[in-house]
């Protein structure tokens, strides 16, 4: 490896602004990168991961300011040049590879004239060339059709294409650094393999140098030489990956490590009258079936993990249980009784009885109400609360949750944290004293020491009140950690389904069997092995 | 879904001629009195309004005003029984001519203020020309007019009154309409430019702005290539709210530079109870409204590819 240094950011520190007070929200990080290396950078969101990442490339984002430390990319000083030399590196020697393509292409204009933006803007190449340089790059990250695919809008193409894609784009000047925030976070597990070997491939072959931050720790281990840890805009450690993975030094790190600890005893298949049987339910949007002939039970006390890609048909299942999609044929069953298709037809008690929490508990709350409000008015609504009773009892939610209610029953959501935001959802699913609750991805936008506190508190609440939980989601550790049994779902149906000791061990349908090898696990070599392993098959 | 448009453009024209012909049944006073004055005999204004075909059902004679509105006769005035449509299609001339002067004027101004404006946010330049803007709206029309008459046209620059016909030549017209066209200026460019800031900017905390950022582009290329693509529905729709403003509510300064313009004709109308070209010229308005908002709607989803290039 050339050991010459790219990149050397020293005492870095970044400061953010709410409302008129500045507060340090990235304090003293020191940061070394040769040529062609690749630093893994994690830590839970806050951690000051991104702002460092940008800071890499003299950037900050609005509300924030570089106020110490120097950042030398190359022997410029990337903190007293001036911005016209700033914006000559970027997307030139430094690129950036954003978490959420759908969102950081532009839907104005197509994928290949934003290719093309960079290489001719910086006097690169001409168009021309851009465009060829283009589908050649297209067709080295594996995109489909790659002739064709760049003259499509970003709307167009799917999530994990269009994280390929920006991938390209950051290769357009042939950088000597690209700096990948959270690249697979928000794509399902199968996606995200594919993805991944396409950035590590390349990557290697232009010998680039990258920072890759994320907070999936088995996800950096497969690209990363080194890894550094940061908390609270602090360097924990930093060490070799290797090295890093055997023996983490510090307990914070080692905690990151074993974040995945939590898992509730399986409880054998439920007895009797399950609360809510689906039976052979097919349902479509207009034309287009995305259900067909889905059923399942749920009994009382037992977590049902209903898994699959995005687009599998999970959340649709959710909808039509709760009545927002009646079904073309089949039925849902509550206790036995068939329960009205739609909305409208069922009774205030019916509507009572099943509720939901959300994964974004951001857009799921009213930002103007205050949680007394919140939690207060199912009770309300459906219980007939008020005065003292429902104050008593939005109290105790508050409790129930382990948030302290004369600390917090007159906050606004916007004043609380995404774990937090989450608890607020899961008081007032429980506020209708429901006996089925729908768990729609309720931990994916959620750090994983918080997803486990979230999950810890979800099966106490089940254990104190014999709740039946329908719990969606895409991350094969949540369901191992918390599922008595499981459904596994593509494109509309059921492909499998069982205990969680059933799924869990071999032999699988294809499908499943993909689904889980495509979990990152905390071995570097994994994903090697992995994509060896599926070539001899393929083969 | 351009064709579901316009017929729900052609279905409203429709109940907006139901409900000015019903609100012009409404007006108090009797035309045929009105006409033959004080000393008028009982006999006579009946014959009178025999005559004028008052006596006919309200609904025949909406359908006789109808029909002869869409072949373009809408009848005869009552008050000089000159055919309507000539007396309108002169006004009309001055009146589009007036609004395409201002919109010349006012949509390139306030839309390079208003990128100007995003693009240096919270600066001097933002600052003074959102309080210039602001403070031209505020004014009544009227005020803004009399200043600049008292600025403009008492140093001798350019005349107060409009006085146009149809000999007038282009550069003469350009010329005599300045003082109402700037007003008209003055009045519409604050809504305009305060809303291509405000839709800008509000894009500019968008993930794809920062990704162009940190590709190097320049502020200007950011704003112009990135931003304004996207901010252009809204943008386009305040425009077309405010020529169609310029269209229809421009009767004050028409009164004040004494512009021969419908707005005019309108309320020369209304106080001669000319019933049927207040008629005329509601329709017409109401046209102007619903085509420039149809056509708002059709340019939004021309340039917004999500709705143009299905997946």
């Amino acid at each position: 490896m050339d050991n010459e240094v790219l990149l050397k950011i020293e005492g870095l520190r970044i400061e953010g602004r709410s409302g008129d007070e500045w507060s340090e929200i990235v304090k003293g990080v020191d940061l070394t990168l040769r040529k062609g290396e690749v630093l893994g950078l994690i830590g839970e969101s806050g951690a000051g991961k991104s702002t460092v990442g940008l800071a890499a490339m003299g950037f900050a984002r609005d509300g924030c300011r570089i106020s110490g430390g120097t950042i030398e990319f190359d022997g410029i000083d990337l903190r007293v040049t001036p911005e016209a030399t700033r914006r000559d590196l970027r997307g030139k020697r430094i690129a950036y590879v954003a978490q959420s393509a759908a969102a950081s292409f532009n839907p104005a204009h197509k994928l290949i004239d934003q290719y093309c933006e960079a290489p001719v803007m910086h006097g690169v190449m001409p168009r021309d060339q851009a465009e060829r340089d283009a589908i050649d790059l297209y067709r080295r990250m594996q995109l489909p059709d790659p002739e064709e695919i760049g003259f499509r809008y970003p709307h167009q193409v799917s999530g994990g294409q269009l994280q390929r894609a920006m991938t390209a784009m950051a290769m357009a000047c042939r950088p000597d650094l690209i700096i990948f925030d959270e690249p697979t976070t928000a794509l399902d597990v199968t996606t995200q393999i594919e993805v991944l070997a396409a950035i590590r491939d390349v990557v290697r072959q232009f010998d680039t140098a990258a920072i890759y931050i994320t907070h999936d720790l088995a996800v950096v281990a497969q690209a990363a030489d080194r890894i550094k840890v940061l908390l609270r805009g602090e360097e924990v450690e930093t060490a070799e990956t290797y090295k890093m993975l055997e023996a983490p030094k510090e307990d914070y790190t080692k905690s990151l490590w074993a974040v995945r600890s939590f898992t509730r005893e399986e409880q054998p298949p439920g007895e009797g009258t399950p609360v809510v049987s689906v039976r052979n339910v097919t349902a479509a949007y207009g034309m287009v079936n995305v259900l067909e002939d889905v059923s399942f039970d749920i009994h009382a006390g037992r977590t049902v993990a209903v898994v699959g890609e995005s687009g599998s048909g999970k959340s649709t299942t959710a909808r039509v249980i709760t009545g927002l999609l009646p079904p073309k044929s089949g039925e849902v069953l509550f206790d036995g009784e068939p329960l009205p298709p739609a909305l409208k037809g069922r009774s205030r008690e019916q509507l009572r009885q099943c509720q939901m929490i959300y994964q974004m508990a951001d857009t799921a709350l009213n930002p103007k109400l205050t949680l007394r409000q919140l939690i207060g008015r199912p009770a309300q609504m459906y219980l007939g609360l008020d005065g003292t009773a429902l104050e008593d009892r939005v109290r105790e939610l508050l409790d129930l949750i382990e948030l302290d209610p004369a600390v917090y029953i007159d906050r606004l959501p916007g004043e609380l944290s995404g774990g937090q935001k989450q608890r607020i959802g899961i008081a007032r699913a429980l506020a209708a004293e429901p006996k089925l609750i729908i768990c729609d991805e309720v931990t994916s936008a959620l750090d994983q020491i918080v997803q486990e506190g979230i999950l810890k508190l979800l099966n106490k609440l089940q254990e104190d009140f014999g709740l039946a939980y329908m719990f969606i989601t895409h991350d094969l550790a949540t369901v191992r950690a918390i599922a008595d049994e499981v459904v596994v779902m593509q494109q509309g149906r059921v492909i499998e389904k069982g205990t969680k000791s059933e799924m869990f061990a071999p032999p699988h349908e294809p499908y499943t069997d993909l689904l889980l090898s495509s979990v990152p696990e905390m071995d570097p070599d994994w994903l090697t092995c992995l994509l060896e392993k599926r070539a001899a098959a393929g083969g | 879904m351009i064709l579901t448009r316009i017929a729900i453009g052609i279905g409203l024209l429709f109940i907006v001629s139901v409900v000015i012909f019903g609100a012009t049944e409404l007006l108090p006073g009797d035309l045929a009195t009105q006409l033959l004055g004080q000393s008028a005999t009982p006999e006579t204004v009946a014959a009178l309004r025999e005559q004028l075909g008052l006596n006919d059902p309200a609904a025949m004679r909406y359908w006789n005003w109808l029909t002869g509105a869409l072949s373009g006769d809408f009848g005869v005035s009552l008050a000089n029984n000159r055919p309507i449509s000539e007396l309108i299609s002169a006004r009309l001339g001055n009146t589009l001519f007036l609004a395409l002067y201002a919109a010349a004027l006012a949509v390139p101004i306030s839309l390079i203020l208003g990128v100007l404006a995003a693009l240096w946010r919270n600066t001097v330049f933002d600052r003074v020309a959102n309080a210039g803007a602001l403070s031209a709206i505020s004014f009544p029309e009227f005020f803004v007019a009399y200043i600049l008459i008292l600025w403009l046209a008492q140093t001798g620059l350019f005349p107060s009154m409009v006085r146009i016909n149809p000999t007038t030549t282009f550069v003469d017209r350009i010329y005599m309409s300045f003082l109402p066209a700037l007003t008209l200026t003055l009045v519409v460019t604050a809504h305009m430019m305060r809303m291509t800031r405000a839709a800008i900017i509000n894009l500019m905390a968008s993930p794809y702005i920062e990704m162009a950022r940190l590709k190097g582009m320049s502020p200007l290329r950011i704003v112009l290539r990135h931003a304004l693509p996207n901010a252009l529905a809204p943008i386009i729709n305040v425009i077309a709210l405010n020529l169609a403003y310029l269209i229809t509510g421009v009767v004050v300064v028409e009164v004040v530079f004494v512009y021969p313009g419908l707005g005019q004709l309108m309320v020369d109308s209304v106080s001669n109870r000319d019933i049927a070209v207040v008629q005329a010229v509601a329709l017409i308005f109401a046209a102007a409204y619903v085509a420039l908002n149809l056509l708002a709607d059709v340019l939004s989803t021309i340039t917004n590819p999500r709705l143009m290039h299905r997946r």
